[in-house]
């Protein structure tokens, strides 16, 4: 009987939350078109984030790039089937690995940063100082996130591959002594419009989940240290299982529409 | 202890507010008025819903029932954007000061100077009245400080001034003086009158401080079971025979 009011009250708590989290998107969508546009904040908060994010999406892109071909090489090898590697890095790596890793360390780096950053707002009132001061809290500091996770993941993702497939060419280069133009042709060669846009579609909803989470949790962070901890954490863990059902919509959909 | 019966003179009048947290109910019928020039002192024990009264009072808690009137304007019929115009009006003095941690003590003077065009037209250059803010309190030389870098007293003055800039007509304070050393408290309080005197404000200041409700208060209420249980000045308080009022002075 404890087990079932437990599995009841998990379940009521879960519905609650969805149906919070629904506002909470219904209120973006209904401020994001009302002046003033916080243009300046939106601006300040896409260079940070993509400041923040650089280094560590171009270092995890490198060694993603470098480590799939490294391990791929010898079972192609087996097959006689090396000069394939450009093209099968490139698809997968533009498909599939780029986006969801580029986006999964962008959850934990500036999803996380959002929650801790809301919540200690939160808690230390200073969102309600700016709300006493008449200015819109949920205008000036979420919306401009979420535009701005919306805006820059996909140039992350774009950044990540480039510097992933680099990476790959790398690895060609030194065991296979393939040139540059050889390799990147093959690459482009394997690449259609098909493989491009329905991925770049998909990093923006990657992106306004990052912002939506984070912002969620944090704006809603419960009062004290500790609820800054938990907006933190729980904005990592709940966008990364976001991107997840993200990615597989996105993949169903994407089936559905282009023949792969 | 009944509110006034000319209501037109008041520049807040809040009738029968009642707030309530689940089964806890913190405002059960508080009634107050607050005169113009007037500084009203609110004690009650910690829990005793000061704040949330003072958080209804400037919108940031809905009450269950009641009328809060704030110069004339029911806050619950008007709409967002007159709420935020007639926010300009009334500073908030947070306990924790609450300031942009990310921005500069400048910074955080123009924020709702830039935000709020309507009352002062584009301001290209705030500096002068950044400055002007700032010499009030006499931190002139904080300008370009971070919150960080400042004690908890500075942190307070800066509050203040930021409240100040938008040259409101009425500061609600909130436990101003709490967490501060007796000289520090002292200062602030000082600076408090002479902000009232500088700018004719209207005043409600909630704290725990006598020494504060002494020398500031023109009246005081006191905050006992959700209700406003008495009512009159520091002197007619202090020297009153109920054990409930004594308590709050003893």
């Amino acid at each position: 009987m404890n087990n079932i009011s437990r599995i009841k009250d998990v379940l009521k708590s879960f519905f609650a939350e969805i149906g919070e989290l629904s506002f909470f998107t219904g209120r973006f969508f209904k401020e994001v078109f009302k002046r003033p546009f916080e243009f300046k904040e939106f601006l300040r908060q896409c260079y940070n984030m993509g400041n923040q994010s650089l280094f560590l999406v171009a270092v995890t892109g490198f060694i993603i790039g470098l480590v799939f071909t490294l391990q791929s090489r010898p079972t192609l090898e087996e097959f006689g089937a090396v000069s394939w590697m450009p093209s099968m890095v490139s698809i997968s790596i533009i498909r599939e690995i780029g986006p969801i890793i580029t986006a999964l360390i962008c959850a934990g780096r500036i999803g996380s940063g959002i929650g801790a950053e809301l919540g200690s707002m939160r808690v230390t009132e200073q969102i309600d100082a700016m709300e006493v001061s008449g200015t819109n809290p949920f205008k000036y500091l979420v919306v401009t996130r979420i535009l701005a996770t919306t805006l820059m993941i996909p140039i992350l993702v774009f950044f990540g591959d480039a510097i992933s497939i680099f990476g790959s060419y790398m690895v060609e280069n030194i065991k296979g002594n393939v040139s540059f133009l050889l390799y990147y042709n093959q690459v482009f060669n394997s690449l259609e419009f098909s493989d491009i846009i329905p991925t770049t579609i998909k990093t923006f909803f990657f992106g306004f989940a990052i912002g939506l989470v984070g912002c969620y949790k944090g704006y809603n962070c419960k009062k004290g240290t500790v609820g800054v901890g938990i907006a933190a954490n729980s904005a990592v863990v709940y966008t990364s299982m976001l991107l997840f059902l993200i990615d597989f919509i996105a993949v169903f959909i994407t089936n559905i529409f282009v023949d792969i | 202890m009944s509110t006034e019966a000319n209501n037109t003179e008041h520049i807040i009048d809040i009738q029968n507010l009642r707030k309530s947290f689940g089964d806890n109910c913190v405002l059960d019928g508080f009634n107050m008025y607050l005169n113009k020039g007037e500084n009203v002192v609110i004690m009650g024990k910690s829990g005793s819903g000061k704040s949330v009264m003072i958080k209804c009072l400037i919108g940031l808690e809905e009450p269950d029932s009641g009328t809060i009137k704030i110069m004339g304007k029911d806050i619950s019929k008007i709409s967002t954007d007159e709420l935020n115009e007639l926010r300009t009006e009334i500073g908030f003095l947070f306990q924790g000061s609450a300031l942009y941690d990310s921005m500069s003590v400048r910074e955080n003077l123009e924020f709702p100077l830039r935000r709020h065009t309507k009352k002062f037209g584009k301001i290209k250059d705030t500096t002068q009245l950044v400055m002007e803010a700032l010499e009030n309190v006499g931190l002139a030389h904080a300008i370009d400080l971070m919150p960080n870098e400042l004690s908890g007293g500075m942190k307070r003055r800066i509050a203040l001034a930021r409240t100040l800039i938008l040259q409101p007509s009425i500061i609600l304070y909130d436990e101003p003086t709490t967490g501060l050393d007796p000289i520090t408290s002292k200062e602030i309080i000082l600076l408090m009158m002479s902000i009232q005197k500088k700018y004719n404000t209207s005043s409600i200041i909630i704290t725990h401080d006598v020494d504060c409700a002494r020398v500031i208060s023109n009246r005081m209420i006191l905050l006992v079971d959700s209700i406003n249980y008495a009512e009159g000045t520091f002197l007619e308080l202090s020297t009153s025979k109920d054990p409930k009022v004594q308590a709050f002075f003893k």
